[in-house]
């Protein structure tokens, strides 16, 4: 076990599979010449060269079409989306093309692609530049969307997502790319075979009297919760999504059924958001275990603002998400710390 | 650049009032074998049937959705298809069953497919907008308009990037050359030397607004030069001059390793889809669009007569063969089964994924 950066394991894997795969290229804004905006992809042009590291014109709409319709015809592109505020304006070649092209043609072809990007807020960004709006993604059938929270799922989840044969949209957080985590010996070895299963959530640490359920960046704020509740003497058990589709509700049911309680956090705005869709498969699943309503934590449902305290208090945080499960726990009777 | 259309009075402008009356100036049968140009009118003659049916069968609702036919194009259809090779991969928008037929897909399918059952070629899943083909390398009808451009780009990015000698033909309308994806696509395909040829069938109509509406440079095969790519004109009544300028540009693709675009024109007999009748249009344009004069089956006929090829006889001939040919397609589409509704989730994701959701509108999410 060593312990490396969010960033590291990103850039490791993705140089393992390219070794491993000739089919497999990475195209997309600043990743060759510039090395990527944030570096994931620092050194691959050197090593690899400009046919399967492929500088785009900033364009995305063409260059993310282009990419499937390379997959169609066998490549495995690696698109990086400079944030995933940009993947709007390919929305139409992500949502009416890769996600439908399977289904259409009557699983004559299919499109296997992935679409690293990372997106959040508290980079103090503003409002076009700090959203998480995976939702869209996460509605339509046929994509695969991942939100890796620690550096080993960031590794195996995408060595899954690029030798999977479906579209893979794969969200990064600006938030996460320098959080450390120990990874397993190998994991950056072409010949390492250990994947991800693709669309199961896992309980990455257990508890007695609550449920908190997150994925991404807020999977890694919610383990921070946990630890810090646990000093008061309340035991959080930690659901951590890791797919958001397709989506794992057997797993947070079952921690539900057993915890008897249960908070949601997410970075993206609560109305609609991807926290409704947990909190209705909560209530269809283990509506008779549950001691309380299930709470949310959501992002503040504004426009981010770009100063500094107002965008602070717009995200969740381990104080808003802690002060949800106590309010939770003490409306039931149960023991508060 | 070369206008190898070019109307009388030197200007290319072709819009409708200035093609009005104009003669056809296309080239004769040259040297061409009488079997491979009575083979193209049999082709010709078969999509015109074909569509035909296919309207018929739309109004007797046996046919679903939107309905687009090639009627009035199929000189231009054919001439491409016959310009491809085999290895040669295609993308169409959703105007596409002359181009699936074209391209070799079997009519009977093709037919079973718009009448969407099993048998269809993307197994009742695509409908009219959506023929699919990995066999004839036909990549697909796409319904968003220009949606194709990126993907087309794309499969030919995956030729270069093998070092394959295919060529990809990306096929759409004059209303395409407007959006986003037009230029996007253009420009990677000219950066990175693609080999593909972007072809604009220019009937003058995106739905019932103008090419001159809609192009502040409504000469379309002139809007590659913004990109570096050569661009050329055809008439789209001849079938010849399709298929060859189309060949050219084709094996210049090939072995330039470099985009080319080519705007064929020509007449869109019906309004957009089965259901629009054209109101947009003055009565003077649509008996214009109707005119033999202007119909590249009547004019390929006439020229194959005077050259001794075709008889009445023979024309009768073709016409009752391709009837029964249709005819059959139809039957075979009647006949075949409708999909089971137990395949409903079988095309979701090509690797699926066990908690995948595969809940009917009224079950419960978690079903003991």
């Amino acid at each position: 076990m060593s312990v490396i950066t969010y960033r590291q394991a990103l850039r490791d894997t993705l140089r393992a599979e390219m070794v491993r795969d000739e089919n497999v290229l990475v195209m997309g804004e600043e990743i060759g010449v510039f090395e990527g905006s944030y570096k994931i992809t620092e050194g691959l042009l050197k090593e690899f060269g400009p046919r399967r590291v492929k500088d785009t014109p900033i364009a995305e709409e063409g260059f993310v079409g282009a990419a499937i319709g390379a997959a169609m015809l066998g490549l495995r592109p690696v698109v990086e989306l400079m944030t995933i505020n940009f993947s709007l304006i390919a929305i139409d070649q992500i949502i009416n093309h890769a996600a439908k092209i399977y289904g259409m043609f009557g699983g004559q072809t299919s499109v296997p692609m992935v679409i690293r990007t990372p997106g959040g807020g508290g980079q103090q960004l503003g409002a076009t530049h700090s959203q998480n709006i995976e939702l869209f993604y996460s509605f339509i059938p046929g994509l695969k969307v991942m939100a890796p929270s620690t550096p080993a799922e960031a590794s195996s989840m995408l060595r899954a997502a690029i030798r999977d044969d479906d579209p893979v949209l794969f969200l990064e957080n600006l938030g996460l790319y320098n959080s450390k985590g120990e990874v397993p010996e190998g994991y950056a070895e072409p010949s390492n075979d250990t994947v991800a299963t693709i669309g199961r959530a896992g309980v990455t640490r257990e508890g007695s009297d609550i449920t908190l359920i997150g994925y991404s960046r807020m999977a890694m704020v919610a383990t921070q919760v946990a630890e810090k509740l646990a000093e008061e003497d309340i035991s959080v058990e930690v659901v951590d999504l890791r797919s958001l589709r397709p989506l794992d509700r057997q797993t947070f049911v079952d921690s539900v059924k057993k915890t008897g309680a249960a908070v949601i956090c997410e970075d993206d705005w609560l109305t609609y958001g991807i926290g409704a869709e947990i909190a209705a498969s909560i209530q269809e699943g283990a509506f008779d275990y549950l001691d309380a309503p299930v709470r949310r934590v959501a992002m503040a449902e504004v426009p981010m603002p770009y100063a500094k305290p107002l965008e602070t208090a717009a995200l969740p945080s381990v104080e808003s998400i802690s002060t949800a499960i106590k309010e939770t726990l003490s409306a039931v009777g149960k023991r508060v710390g | 650049m070369a206008d190898t259309a070019k109307p009388k009075g030197g200007t290319a402008r072709a819009s409708t009032s200035r093609r009005r009356g104009r003669k056809d100036t296309s080239p004769g049968l040259g040297d061409e074998k009488p079997e491979v140009l009575l083979d193209y009118y049999r082709q010709m003659v078969f999509v015109r049937q074909f569509e035909q049916r296919t309207g018929q069968a739309y109004t007797q609702a046996r046919i679903g959705g939107y309905c687009h036919l090639n009627l009035g194009e199929e000189a231009t259809v054919i001439g491409l298809m016959t310009a491809l090779q085999e290895r040669d991969y295609l993308f169409t928008n959703y105007r596409d069953h002359g181009y699936a037929i074209g391209k070799g897909m079997d009519p009977k399918r093709v037919m079973a497919e718009l009448y969407g059952r099993s048998d269809g070629v993307s197994k009742g899943w695509g409908g009219s907008m959506h023929m699919y083909d990995t066999e004839t390398r036909m990549l697909g009808g796409y319904g968003i308009v220009g949606g194709q451009l990126p993907l087309a780009t794309g499969a030919a990015l995956a030729i270069s990037y093998r070092g394959g000698d295919e060529v990809v033909m990306c096929q759409m309308g004059d209303g395409t050359t407007n959006i986003g994806a037009w230029h996007e696509s253009l420009n990677i395909a000219k950066l990175w030397n693609l080999p593909i040829v972007f072809v604009v069938i220019n009937n003058f109509t995106g739905m019932g607004t103008t090419v001159e509406m809609s192009s502040a440079e409504p000469e379309l095969y002139k809007r590659g030069a913004a990109f570096r790519i050569e661009g050329e004109r055809v008439d789209g009544r001849d079938v010849l001059a399709v298929r060859d300028t189309a060949s050219r540009l084709i094996e210049r693709a090939r072995t330039e390793q470099t985009p080319f675009l080519l705007e064929a024109w020509s007449y869109r007999q019906k309004g957009h889809s089965v259901v629009d009748p054209a109101k947009y249009r003055t009565e003077e344009q649509r008996d214009e669009a109707k005119a033999d004069e202007n119909d590249p089956i009547h004019l390929f006929g006439e020229k194959l007569a005077k050259a001794g090829l075709l008889t009445d006889e023979l024309r009768d001939e073709i016409a009752a063969s391709v009837k029964a040919e249709v005819a059959e397609a139809a039957d075979f589409a009647e006949n075949s089964p409708h999909p089971d509704v137990s395949t409903l989730f079988d095309y979701t994701y090509a690797s699926p994924v066990p908690n995948e959701s595969r809940r009917m509108p009224a079950d419960p999410v978690f079903a003991e």
